[in-house]
Protein backbone atom coordinates (compact mmCIF):
# COMPACT_ATOMS: atom_id res chain seq x y z
CA UNK A 1 0.00 0.00 0.00
CA UNK A 2 1.52 3.28 -1.06
CA UNK A 3 -0.82 6.11 -0.24
CA UNK A 4 1.00 9.23 0.80
CA UNK A 5 -0.78 11.80 2.89
CA UNK A 6 1.52 14.72 2.29
CA UNK A 7 1.23 15.58 -1.36
CA UNK A 8 0.97 19.29 -2.07
CA UNK A 9 -2.51 20.38 -2.88
CA UNK A 10 -2.77 21.44 -6.46
CA UNK A 11 -5.61 23.93 -6.38
CA UNK A 12 -6.00 23.90 -10.14
CA UNK A 13 -6.77 20.23 -10.55
CA UNK A 14 -9.89 18.62 -9.10
CA UNK A 15 -9.69 16.63 -5.91
CA UNK A 16 -12.50 14.44 -7.15
CA UNK A 17 -13.59 13.96 -10.75
CA UNK A 18 -16.77 11.99 -11.42
CA UNK A 19 -17.47 10.81 -14.95
CA UNK A 20 -20.80 9.38 -16.11
CA UNK A 21 -21.47 7.51 -12.89
CA UNK A 22 -24.41 5.11 -12.99
CA UNK A 23 -25.81 2.79 -10.36
CA UNK A 24 -28.82 0.58 -11.01
CA UNK A 25 -30.86 -1.46 -8.56
CA UNK A 26 -31.97 -4.16 -10.94
CA UNK A 27 -34.06 -2.30 -13.50
CA UNK A 28 -34.56 0.72 -11.23
CA UNK A 29 -32.23 3.69 -11.53
CA UNK A 30 -30.32 4.59 -8.36
CA UNK A 31 -28.41 7.38 -10.07
CA UNK A 32 -27.54 7.80 -13.75
CA UNK A 33 -24.89 9.54 -15.82
CA UNK A 34 -23.64 11.83 -13.05
CA UNK A 35 -20.55 13.91 -13.83
CA UNK A 36 -18.89 16.71 -11.86
CA UNK A 37 -15.58 17.99 -10.52
CA UNK A 38 -14.89 18.92 -6.92
CA UNK A 39 -11.99 21.27 -6.28
CA UNK A 40 -9.96 21.42 -3.05
CA UNK A 41 -11.71 23.47 -0.37
CA UNK A 42 -15.04 23.36 -2.15
CA UNK A 43 -18.37 22.44 -0.57
CA UNK A 44 -20.74 20.77 -2.98
CA UNK A 45 -24.38 20.37 -2.00
CA UNK A 46 -26.52 17.64 -3.53
CA UNK A 47 -30.21 18.47 -3.24
CA UNK A 48 -33.41 16.87 -4.46
CA UNK A 49 -36.51 15.27 -3.07
CA UNK A 50 -36.58 11.94 -1.32
CA UNK A 51 -35.76 9.05 -3.67
CA UNK A 52 -33.92 11.23 -6.20
CA UNK A 53 -30.68 9.27 -5.80
CA UNK A 54 -28.64 11.48 -3.48
CA UNK A 55 -27.65 8.77 -1.00
CA UNK A 56 -26.97 6.28 -3.77
CA UNK A 57 -24.60 8.72 -5.43
CA UNK A 58 -22.82 9.51 -2.16
CA UNK A 59 -22.41 5.81 -1.33
CA UNK A 60 -20.89 5.16 -4.76
CA UNK A 61 -18.48 8.05 -4.36
CA UNK A 62 -17.35 6.88 -0.93
CA UNK A 63 -16.94 3.32 -2.18
CA UNK A 64 -19.67 1.88 0.04
CA UNK A 65 -21.56 0.82 -3.08
CA UNK A 66 -20.08 -0.50 -6.32
CA UNK A 67 -21.27 1.53 -9.30
CA UNK A 68 -22.26 -0.09 -12.61
CA UNK A 69 -20.70 2.42 -14.97
CA UNK A 70 -18.46 5.45 -14.90
CA UNK A 71 -15.31 6.55 -13.16
CA UNK A 72 -14.53 8.27 -9.87
CA UNK A 73 -11.07 9.78 -9.82
CA UNK A 74 -9.72 10.87 -6.46
CA UNK A 75 -6.54 12.85 -7.05
CA UNK A 76 -6.25 11.18 -10.42
CA UNK A 77 -6.63 7.64 -9.06
CA UNK A 78 -9.65 5.59 -10.03
CA UNK A 79 -11.46 4.80 -6.78
CA UNK A 80 -13.71 2.28 -8.51
CA UNK A 81 -10.79 -0.02 -9.30
CA UNK A 82 -8.92 0.61 -6.06
CA UNK A 83 -8.20 -2.57 -4.09
CA UNK A 84 -10.21 -3.00 -0.93
CA UNK A 85 -7.21 -2.48 1.42
CA UNK A 86 -6.36 0.77 -0.35
CA UNK A 87 -9.94 1.94 -0.23
CA UNK A 88 -10.29 1.14 3.47
CA UNK A 89 -7.04 2.97 4.16
CA UNK A 90 -8.34 6.03 2.30
CA UNK A 91 -11.58 5.83 4.29
CA UNK A 92 -9.78 6.15 7.58
CA UNK A 93 -7.15 8.68 6.55
CA UNK A 94 -7.99 11.13 3.77
CA UNK A 95 -11.74 10.59 3.72
CA UNK A 96 -14.48 10.84 6.29
CA UNK A 97 -18.16 9.95 6.22
CA UNK A 98 -20.78 11.55 8.45
CA UNK A 99 -23.97 9.50 8.58
CA UNK A 100 -27.44 10.93 9.10
CA UNK A 101 -28.00 8.64 12.05
CA UNK A 102 -25.10 9.01 14.53
CA UNK A 103 -25.62 5.38 15.56
CA UNK A 104 -24.35 4.34 12.14
CA UNK A 105 -21.18 6.38 12.57
CA UNK A 106 -20.36 5.92 16.26
CA UNK A 107 -19.41 3.00 18.43
CA UNK A 108 -22.18 3.19 20.99
CA UNK A 109 -20.38 0.92 23.48
CA UNK A 110 -17.19 2.98 23.49
CA UNK A 111 -16.59 6.24 25.41
CA UNK A 112 -16.60 9.61 23.64
CA UNK A 113 -12.80 9.75 23.96
CA UNK A 114 -12.43 6.25 22.51
CA UNK A 115 -14.71 7.16 19.62
CA UNK A 116 -12.61 10.19 18.75
CA UNK A 117 -9.33 8.36 19.34
CA UNK A 118 -10.17 5.36 17.16
CA UNK A 119 -9.01 6.88 13.88
CA UNK A 120 -5.77 8.01 15.54
CA UNK A 121 -5.11 4.51 16.82
CA UNK A 122 -6.07 3.08 13.44
CA UNK A 123 -3.21 5.00 11.86
CA UNK A 124 -0.73 3.97 14.53
CA UNK A 125 -1.03 6.38 17.49
CA UNK A 126 0.31 4.49 20.51
CA UNK A 127 0.68 7.18 23.15
CA UNK A 128 -2.30 7.21 25.50
CA UNK A 129 -1.73 10.74 26.83
CA UNK A 130 -1.39 12.17 23.32
CA UNK A 131 -4.53 10.38 22.08
CA UNK A 132 -6.45 11.65 25.08
CA UNK A 133 -5.19 15.19 24.57
CA UNK A 134 -6.33 15.09 20.93
CA UNK A 135 -9.72 13.72 21.95
CA UNK A 136 -10.13 16.42 24.60
CA UNK A 137 -9.18 19.10 22.09
CA UNK A 138 -11.66 17.78 19.54
CA UNK A 139 -14.50 17.49 22.03
CA UNK A 140 -13.89 21.15 22.78
CA UNK A 141 -13.97 22.04 19.11
CA UNK A 142 -17.40 20.44 18.73
CA UNK A 143 -18.61 22.06 21.97
CA UNK A 144 -18.76 18.96 24.13
CA UNK A 145 -17.52 19.54 27.69
CA UNK A 146 -14.19 17.85 28.43
CA UNK A 147 -15.62 16.12 31.49
CA UNK A 148 -17.90 14.07 29.21
CA UNK A 149 -14.87 12.37 27.64
CA UNK A 150 -15.44 9.06 29.42
CA UNK A 151 -19.21 8.95 28.90
CA UNK A 152 -20.76 6.71 26.29
CA UNK A 153 -22.64 8.27 23.35
CA UNK A 154 -25.83 6.69 24.69
CA UNK A 155 -25.80 9.28 27.46
CA UNK A 156 -25.65 12.12 24.90
CA UNK A 157 -28.49 14.02 23.24
CA UNK A 158 -29.03 13.61 19.47
CA UNK A 159 -27.23 16.87 18.73
CA UNK A 160 -24.26 15.92 20.90
CA UNK A 161 -24.05 12.50 19.26
CA UNK A 162 -23.92 14.14 15.86
CA UNK A 163 -21.20 16.55 17.01
CA UNK A 164 -19.27 13.60 18.44
CA UNK A 165 -19.56 11.81 15.12
CA UNK A 166 -18.13 14.88 13.41
CA UNK A 167 -15.21 15.08 15.86
CA UNK A 168 -14.49 11.38 15.36
CA UNK A 169 -14.33 11.94 11.62
CA UNK A 170 -12.27 15.11 11.57
CA UNK A 171 -9.63 14.18 14.16
CA UNK A 172 -7.21 12.91 11.51
CA UNK A 173 -7.72 16.00 9.31
CA UNK A 174 -9.26 14.32 6.29
CA UNK A 175 -9.28 16.11 2.93
CA UNK A 176 -12.65 14.99 1.70
CA UNK A 177 -15.73 14.67 3.88
CA UNK A 178 -18.95 12.99 2.75
CA UNK A 179 -22.07 13.95 4.69
CA UNK A 180 -25.52 12.42 4.25
CA UNK A 181 -28.22 14.63 5.77
CA UNK A 182 -26.05 15.46 8.82
CA UNK A 183 -28.76 17.62 10.39
CA UNK A 184 -31.57 15.31 9.36
CA UNK A 185 -32.98 13.88 12.54
CA UNK A 186 -32.50 16.96 14.73
CA UNK A 187 -34.77 19.67 16.17
CA UNK A 188 -34.68 22.98 14.35
CA UNK A 189 -32.80 24.85 17.09
CA UNK A 190 -30.27 22.03 17.41
CA UNK A 191 -29.88 21.99 13.63
CA UNK A 192 -28.99 25.69 13.58
CA UNK A 193 -26.22 25.23 16.11
CA UNK A 194 -24.82 22.23 14.27
CA UNK A 195 -24.87 24.14 10.98
CA UNK A 196 -22.92 27.03 12.50
CA UNK A 197 -20.40 24.57 13.88
CA UNK A 198 -20.06 22.73 10.57
CA UNK A 199 -19.62 25.99 8.72
CA UNK A 200 -16.77 27.19 10.90
CA UNK A 201 -15.03 23.79 10.89
CA UNK A 202 -15.21 23.60 7.12
CA UNK A 203 -13.82 27.11 6.82
CA UNK A 204 -11.08 26.71 9.45
CA UNK A 205 -9.88 23.36 8.16
CA UNK A 206 -10.30 24.15 4.48
CA UNK A 207 -12.24 20.91 4.05
CA UNK A 208 -13.61 19.68 0.76
CA UNK A 209 -17.14 18.47 1.39
CA UNK A 210 -19.91 16.71 -0.48
CA UNK A 211 -23.08 17.16 1.51
CA UNK A 212 -26.40 15.55 0.71
CA UNK A 213 -29.49 17.31 1.95
CA UNK A 214 -33.13 17.73 1.04
CA UNK A 215 -33.13 20.97 3.06
CA UNK A 216 -32.41 23.98 0.85
CA UNK A 217 -31.69 26.17 3.89
CA UNK A 218 -28.86 23.81 4.84
CA UNK A 219 -27.60 23.89 1.28
CA UNK A 220 -27.73 27.69 1.18
CA UNK A 221 -25.74 27.99 4.40
CA UNK A 222 -23.00 25.46 3.67
CA UNK A 223 -22.59 24.83 -0.03
CA UNK A 224 -20.54 26.83 -2.54
CA UNK A 225 -22.09 24.90 -5.38
CA UNK A 226 -25.27 22.88 -5.82
CA UNK A 227 -26.29 19.89 -7.85
CA UNK A 228 -30.03 19.28 -8.18
CA UNK A 229 -31.10 15.67 -8.69
CA UNK A 230 -34.37 14.22 -9.93
CA UNK A 231 -35.09 10.57 -10.69
CA UNK A 232 -31.40 9.71 -10.33
CA UNK A 233 -30.15 12.36 -12.76
CA UNK A 234 -28.53 15.75 -12.28
CA UNK A 235 -30.90 18.26 -13.84
CA UNK A 236 -29.17 21.46 -12.86
CA UNK A 237 -25.92 22.56 -11.27
CA UNK A 238 -24.17 25.82 -10.51
CA UNK A 239 -23.19 28.27 -7.79
CA UNK A 240 -25.52 27.98 -4.82
CA UNK A 241 -26.91 31.51 -5.02
CA UNK A 242 -27.43 31.19 -8.75
CA UNK A 243 -29.33 27.93 -8.49
CA UNK A 244 -31.48 29.05 -5.57
CA UNK A 245 -32.15 32.62 -6.68
CA UNK A 246 -32.44 32.08 -10.41
CA UNK A 247 -33.31 28.44 -11.04
CA UNK A 248 -33.37 27.47 -14.71
CA UNK A 249 -35.01 24.07 -14.68
CA UNK A 250 -38.76 23.92 -14.05
CA UNK A 251 -38.29 21.27 -11.36
CA UNK A 252 -35.73 23.39 -9.53
CA UNK A 253 -38.14 26.31 -9.69
CA UNK A 254 -40.77 24.15 -8.01
CA UNK A 255 -38.26 22.95 -5.45
CA UNK A 256 -37.15 26.49 -4.61
CA UNK A 257 -40.69 27.82 -4.45
CA UNK A 258 -40.95 25.25 -1.67
CA UNK A 259 -43.90 23.51 -3.31
CA UNK A 260 -41.96 20.26 -3.08
CA UNK A 261 -40.32 20.89 0.27
CA UNK A 262 -41.32 18.67 3.12
CA UNK B 1 -21.07 -49.09 23.79
CA UNK B 2 -18.00 -50.90 25.10
CA UNK B 3 -14.81 -48.91 25.45
CA UNK B 4 -13.09 -51.23 23.02
CA UNK B 5 -15.36 -49.83 20.31
CA UNK B 6 -13.69 -46.43 20.43
CA UNK B 7 -10.98 -45.56 17.95
CA UNK B 8 -7.65 -44.58 19.56
CA UNK B 9 -8.22 -41.26 21.38
CA UNK B 10 -11.96 -41.41 20.64
CA UNK B 11 -12.01 -39.51 17.31
CA UNK B 12 -12.06 -41.47 14.05
CA UNK B 13 -9.00 -41.25 11.82
CA UNK B 14 -10.67 -39.04 9.19
CA UNK B 15 -11.59 -36.47 11.81
CA UNK B 16 -8.08 -36.52 13.26
CA UNK B 17 -6.63 -36.02 9.80
CA UNK B 18 -8.93 -33.04 9.27
CA UNK B 19 -7.85 -31.54 12.60
CA UNK B 20 -4.16 -32.19 11.86
CA UNK B 21 -4.51 -30.35 8.56
CA UNK B 22 -5.96 -27.39 10.45
CA UNK B 23 -3.11 -27.61 12.98
CA UNK B 24 -0.46 -27.64 10.25
CA UNK B 25 -2.07 -24.66 8.59
CA UNK B 26 -2.17 -22.90 11.95
CA UNK B 27 1.52 -23.57 12.50
CA UNK B 28 2.33 -22.31 9.02
CA UNK B 29 0.47 -19.03 9.69
CA UNK B 30 1.19 -18.27 13.35
CA UNK B 31 -1.76 -16.68 15.16
CA UNK B 32 -4.21 -17.12 12.26
CA UNK B 33 -7.56 -18.65 13.20
CA UNK B 34 -8.20 -21.73 11.08
CA UNK B 35 -11.83 -22.88 10.84
CA UNK B 36 -12.37 -26.58 11.49
CA UNK B 37 -15.38 -28.86 11.67
CA UNK B 38 -15.62 -29.32 15.43
CA UNK B 39 -17.12 -32.68 16.46
CA UNK B 40 -19.59 -33.42 19.21
CA UNK B 41 -17.60 -34.65 22.17
CA UNK B 42 -18.98 -36.60 25.13
CA UNK B 43 -18.67 -33.52 27.36
CA UNK B 44 -20.36 -30.13 27.33
CA UNK B 45 -18.92 -27.05 25.61
CA UNK B 46 -17.02 -24.99 28.15
CA UNK B 47 -15.31 -28.18 29.27
CA UNK B 48 -12.56 -27.87 26.75
CA UNK B 49 -14.00 -29.72 23.77
CA UNK B 50 -11.73 -27.75 21.42
CA UNK B 51 -8.64 -28.59 23.42
CA UNK B 52 -9.73 -32.23 23.73
CA UNK B 53 -10.06 -32.57 19.95
CA UNK B 54 -6.64 -31.02 19.38
CA UNK B 55 -5.12 -33.31 22.01
CA UNK B 56 -6.83 -36.33 20.45
CA UNK B 57 -5.36 -35.44 17.06
CA UNK B 58 -1.84 -35.09 18.54
CA UNK B 59 -1.63 -38.11 20.83
CA UNK B 60 0.37 -41.21 19.96
CA UNK B 61 0.38 -44.38 22.11
CA UNK B 62 3.86 -43.44 23.43
CA UNK B 63 2.76 -40.05 24.74
CA UNK B 64 2.46 -39.04 28.36
CA UNK B 65 -0.41 -36.64 29.02
CA UNK B 66 -0.78 -33.99 31.70
CA UNK B 67 -4.00 -31.99 32.11
CA UNK B 68 -4.14 -28.76 34.07
CA UNK B 69 -7.04 -26.56 35.00
CA UNK B 70 -6.12 -23.18 36.51
CA UNK B 71 -2.72 -24.65 37.36
CA UNK B 72 -4.05 -27.71 39.20
CA UNK B 73 -4.18 -31.34 38.08
CA UNK B 74 -6.91 -32.38 40.47
CA UNK B 75 -9.95 -30.26 39.57
CA UNK B 76 -13.04 -32.02 38.22
CA UNK B 77 -12.39 -30.72 34.74
CA UNK B 78 -8.74 -31.79 34.65
CA UNK B 79 -9.48 -35.20 36.18
CA UNK B 80 -12.31 -35.96 33.75
CA UNK B 81 -10.25 -35.05 30.67
CA UNK B 82 -7.30 -37.11 31.94
CA UNK B 83 -9.60 -40.09 32.62
CA UNK B 84 -11.16 -39.66 29.19
CA UNK B 85 -7.79 -40.14 27.47
CA UNK B 86 -6.68 -42.90 29.84
CA UNK B 87 -9.81 -44.80 28.76
CA UNK B 88 -9.96 -43.94 25.08
CA UNK B 89 -6.22 -43.81 24.25
CA UNK B 90 -4.67 -45.80 27.07
CA UNK B 91 -1.81 -43.31 27.22
CA UNK B 92 0.32 -42.75 30.28
CA UNK B 93 -0.57 -39.68 32.35
CA UNK B 94 1.41 -37.63 34.79
CA UNK B 95 1.05 -34.60 36.98
CA UNK B 96 4.69 -33.65 36.43
CA UNK B 97 5.29 -30.99 33.83
CA UNK B 98 8.69 -32.36 32.86
CA UNK B 99 7.38 -35.91 32.43
CA UNK B 100 4.59 -35.01 30.01
CA UNK B 101 4.94 -34.89 26.24
CA UNK B 102 1.47 -33.38 25.69
CA UNK B 103 -0.02 -30.91 28.19
CA UNK B 104 -3.62 -29.77 27.84
CA UNK B 105 -4.30 -26.62 29.81
CA UNK B 106 -7.05 -24.27 30.82
CA UNK B 107 -6.07 -20.81 32.14
CA UNK B 108 -2.35 -21.34 32.82
CA UNK B 109 1.08 -21.95 31.31
CA UNK B 110 3.25 -24.14 33.57
CA UNK B 111 5.94 -22.28 35.54
CA UNK B 112 8.61 -24.77 34.54
CA UNK B 113 10.04 -23.94 31.12
CA UNK B 114 8.80 -26.33 28.45
CA UNK B 115 11.07 -28.08 25.96
CA UNK B 116 11.16 -28.89 22.26
CA UNK B 117 9.76 -32.37 22.93
CA UNK B 118 6.54 -30.97 24.37
CA UNK B 119 3.21 -29.76 23.00
CA UNK B 120 1.03 -27.36 24.99
CA UNK B 121 -2.67 -27.48 24.07
CA UNK B 122 -4.89 -24.60 25.23
CA UNK B 123 -8.65 -24.73 25.73
CA UNK B 124 -10.13 -21.60 24.19
CA UNK B 125 -13.63 -20.24 24.87
CA UNK B 126 -13.59 -17.17 22.55
CA UNK B 127 -10.86 -17.14 19.90
CA UNK B 128 -11.65 -13.73 18.36
CA UNK B 129 -9.82 -10.91 20.18
CA UNK B 130 -11.69 -8.23 18.19
CA UNK B 131 -15.13 -9.58 19.12
CA UNK B 132 -15.40 -7.27 22.14
CA UNK B 133 -15.81 -4.19 19.94
CA UNK B 134 -16.80 -5.63 16.58
CA UNK B 135 -19.40 -8.37 16.75
CA UNK B 136 -19.64 -8.87 12.96
CA UNK B 137 -17.56 -11.90 11.97
CA UNK B 138 -17.36 -10.73 8.33
CA UNK B 139 -15.79 -7.50 9.54
CA UNK B 140 -13.32 -9.02 12.03
CA UNK B 141 -12.10 -11.42 9.35
CA UNK B 142 -11.43 -8.45 7.07
CA UNK B 143 -9.64 -6.60 9.88
CA UNK B 144 -7.28 -9.56 10.37
CA UNK B 145 -6.70 -9.91 6.64
CA UNK B 146 -5.85 -6.21 6.28
CA UNK B 147 -4.01 -5.92 9.62
CA UNK B 148 -6.46 -3.26 10.78
CA UNK B 149 -5.83 -3.61 14.48
CA UNK B 150 -6.51 -0.08 15.72
CA UNK B 151 -9.63 -1.37 17.45
CA UNK B 152 -7.56 -3.54 19.78
CA UNK B 153 -5.98 -0.38 21.12
CA UNK B 154 -9.41 1.22 21.50
CA UNK B 155 -10.17 -1.60 23.93
CA UNK B 156 -6.99 -0.90 25.89
CA UNK B 157 -7.72 2.85 25.74
CA UNK B 158 -11.15 2.21 27.27
CA UNK B 159 -9.49 0.18 30.01
CA UNK B 160 -7.13 2.99 30.97
CA UNK B 161 -9.86 5.65 30.69
CA UNK B 162 -12.07 3.69 33.06
CA UNK B 163 -9.57 2.19 35.48
CA UNK B 164 -6.49 4.37 35.23
CA UNK B 165 -4.45 1.43 33.99
CA UNK B 166 -4.86 -1.45 31.58
CA UNK B 167 -7.16 -3.56 33.73
CA UNK B 168 -7.33 -6.51 31.34
CA UNK B 169 -5.68 -9.22 33.39
CA UNK B 170 -6.76 -12.37 31.53
CA UNK B 171 -6.88 -13.13 27.81
CA UNK B 172 -4.57 -10.19 27.23
CA UNK B 173 -4.19 -9.68 23.45
CA UNK B 174 -0.87 -10.34 21.73
CA UNK B 175 0.64 -9.78 18.29
CA UNK B 176 2.20 -12.93 16.88
CA UNK B 177 5.38 -12.66 14.80
CA UNK B 178 4.50 -9.06 13.91
CA UNK B 179 1.36 -10.15 12.06
CA UNK B 180 -1.81 -11.59 13.58
CA UNK B 181 -3.37 -10.31 16.78
CA UNK B 182 -4.34 -13.31 18.91
CA UNK B 183 -6.30 -14.08 22.04
CA UNK B 184 -4.00 -16.26 24.15
CA UNK B 185 -7.06 -17.84 25.89
CA UNK B 186 -7.90 -16.75 29.44
CA UNK B 187 -4.41 -17.21 30.88
CA UNK B 188 -3.39 -14.49 33.36
CA UNK B 189 -1.33 -11.79 31.68
CA UNK B 190 1.46 -12.89 34.04
CA UNK B 191 1.88 -15.84 31.66
CA UNK B 192 2.04 -13.74 28.49
CA UNK B 193 5.84 -13.39 28.39
CA UNK B 194 6.11 -17.21 28.31
CA UNK B 195 4.16 -17.32 25.03
CA UNK B 196 7.04 -15.77 23.10
CA UNK B 197 10.19 -17.70 22.29
CA UNK B 198 8.76 -20.89 23.82
CA UNK B 199 10.55 -24.11 22.83
CA UNK B 200 7.35 -26.16 22.84
CA UNK B 201 4.64 -26.13 20.18
CA UNK B 202 1.55 -24.20 21.33
CA UNK B 203 -1.83 -25.22 19.92
CA UNK B 204 -5.16 -23.54 20.63
CA UNK B 205 -8.56 -25.21 20.20
CA UNK B 206 -11.99 -23.53 20.40
CA UNK B 207 -14.71 -26.20 20.17
CA UNK B 208 -17.92 -24.23 20.13
CA UNK B 209 -16.44 -21.55 17.87
CA UNK B 210 -14.77 -24.15 15.61
CA UNK B 211 -11.38 -22.47 15.41
CA UNK B 212 -7.82 -23.73 15.75
CA UNK B 213 -4.71 -21.58 15.91
CA UNK B 214 -1.08 -22.13 16.78
CA UNK B 215 2.23 -20.63 17.79
CA UNK B 216 5.26 -22.57 16.52
CA UNK B 217 8.40 -22.90 18.68
CA UNK B 218 10.55 -19.80 19.18
CA UNK B 219 7.97 -17.37 17.80
CA UNK B 220 7.92 -13.66 18.63
CA UNK B 221 4.81 -12.87 20.70
CA UNK B 222 4.31 -9.31 21.92
CA UNK B 223 1.62 -8.09 24.33
CA UNK B 224 -0.15 -4.97 23.03
CA UNK B 225 0.25 -1.75 25.00
CA UNK B 226 0.78 2.01 24.85
CA UNK B 227 4.17 3.75 25.03
CA UNK B 228 3.11 5.50 28.22
CA UNK B 229 1.24 2.47 29.64
CA UNK B 230 3.60 -0.40 28.92
CA UNK B 231 2.51 -4.01 29.37
CA UNK B 232 3.23 -5.43 32.83
CA UNK B 233 3.14 -9.12 33.71
CA UNK B 234 1.66 -8.55 37.13
CA UNK B 235 0.99 -10.95 39.99
CA UNK B 236 0.11 -10.67 43.67
CA UNK B 237 2.96 -8.94 45.54
CA UNK B 238 3.73 -11.93 47.75
CA UNK B 239 5.87 -15.03 47.89
CA UNK B 240 4.24 -18.45 47.93
CA UNK B 241 3.36 -19.28 51.55
CA UNK B 242 4.18 -22.95 51.00
CA UNK B 243 7.35 -22.97 48.88
CA UNK B 244 8.56 -19.36 49.10
CA UNK B 245 8.64 -18.91 45.32
CA UNK B 246 8.89 -15.18 44.50
CA UNK B 247 8.24 -15.37 40.78
CA UNK B 248 5.36 -17.79 40.32
CA UNK B 249 1.70 -16.94 39.78
CA UNK B 250 -0.23 -17.11 43.05
CA UNK B 251 -3.77 -18.01 44.06
CA UNK B 252 -5.25 -16.37 47.12
CA UNK B 253 -6.79 -18.97 49.42
CA UNK B 254 -9.16 -18.19 52.30
CA UNK B 255 -8.05 -20.34 55.21
CA UNK B 256 -10.72 -19.68 57.84
CA UNK B 257 -13.84 -17.60 58.41
CA UNK B 258 -11.91 -14.95 60.40
CA UNK B 259 -10.31 -13.39 57.35
CA UNK B 260 -7.26 -15.63 57.36
CA UNK B 261 -5.74 -16.11 53.92
CA UNK B 262 -2.66 -17.38 52.24
CA UNK B 263 -0.99 -17.13 48.84
CA UNK B 264 0.06 -20.32 47.14
CA UNK B 265 1.46 -21.20 43.73
CA UNK B 266 -1.35 -21.72 41.26
CA UNK B 267 0.86 -24.32 39.53
CA UNK B 268 0.52 -27.14 42.08
CA UNK B 269 3.13 -29.36 40.44
CA UNK B 270 5.69 -26.55 40.48
CA UNK B 271 4.97 -25.87 44.16
CA UNK B 272 5.23 -29.54 45.12
CA UNK B 273 8.50 -29.86 43.23
CA UNK B 274 9.98 -26.89 45.05
CA UNK B 275 8.87 -28.20 48.43
CA UNK B 276 10.42 -31.57 47.61
CA UNK B 277 13.64 -29.70 46.90
CA UNK B 278 13.47 -28.23 50.41
CA UNK B 279 12.12 -24.75 49.72
CA UNK B 280 9.84 -23.37 52.42
CA UNK B 281 7.37 -20.53 52.74
CA UNK B 282 5.84 -18.40 55.49
CA UNK B 283 3.29 -21.04 56.48
CA UNK B 284 5.35 -24.19 55.96
CA UNK B 285 5.13 -26.65 58.86
CA UNK B 286 7.95 -26.10 61.39
CA UNK B 287 10.93 -28.32 60.73
CA UNK B 288 10.10 -28.62 57.06
CA UNK B 289 13.18 -26.65 56.12
CA UNK B 290 15.98 -28.70 54.73
N1 LIG C 1 -30.93 -0.88 -1.67
C1 LIG C 1 -31.81 -0.50 -2.63
N2 LIG C 1 -32.42 -1.42 -3.39
C2 LIG C 1 -33.28 -1.06 -4.36
N3 LIG C 1 -33.57 0.20 -4.65
C3 LIG C 1 -33.01 1.18 -3.92
C4 LIG C 1 -32.09 0.88 -2.87
N4 LIG C 1 -31.66 2.03 -2.30
C5 LIG C 1 -32.30 3.02 -2.98
N5 LIG C 1 -33.10 2.50 -3.95
C6 LIG C 1 -33.89 3.27 -4.91
O1 LIG C 1 -33.03 4.13 -5.63
C7 LIG C 1 -33.60 5.41 -5.76
C8 LIG C 1 -32.71 6.46 -5.11
O2 LIG C 1 -32.71 6.28 -3.70
P1 LIG C 1 -31.79 7.09 -2.70
O3 LIG C 1 -30.43 7.15 -3.26
O4 LIG C 1 -31.94 6.52 -1.34
O5 LIG C 1 -32.46 8.54 -2.76
P2 LIG C 1 -32.35 9.78 -1.76
O6 LIG C 1 -31.16 9.62 -0.91
O7 LIG C 1 -32.27 10.95 -2.68
O8 LIG C 1 -33.62 9.79 -0.97
C9 LIG C 1 -35.00 5.31 -5.17
O9 LIG C 1 -35.89 4.99 -6.20
C10 LIG C 1 -34.89 4.18 -4.20
O10 LIG C 1 -36.14 3.57 -4.03
MG1 LIG D 1 -31.05 9.61 1.30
Amino acid sequence: MTLHRTINLDLDSPLLRVEALTKLYGARIGCADVSFDLYPGEVLGIVGESGSGKSTLLSCLAGHLACDEGRVLYRNRDVVTLSEPERRLLSRTEWAFVHQNPRDGLRMGVSAGGNVGERLMAVGARNYAAIRASATDWLGRVEIAAERIDDRPRQFSGGMQQRLQIARNLVTSPRLVFMDEPTGGLDVSVQARLLDLLRSLVRDMGLSVIIVTHDLAVARLLADRLMVMKDGRVIEQGLTDQVLDDPQHAYTQLLVSSVLQV
Amino acid sequence: MSEAAYNFAYLDEATKRMIRRALLKGLAIPGYQVPFASREMPMPYGWGTGGVQVTAACLTPEDCLKVIDQGADDTTNAVSIRKFFERTAGVATSEHTAAASVIQTRHRIPEQALTERQILVYQVPIPEPLRFLEPRESETRKMHALEEYGLMHVKLYEDIARHGAIATSYAYPVRVEGRYVMDPSPIPKFDNPKLGGMAAIQLFGAGREQRIYAVPPYTRVVSLDFEDHPFEASKAAHDCDLCGAAHSYLDEVITDDKGGRMFVCSDTDFCAMRRAEGHVGRLSPKGAAA
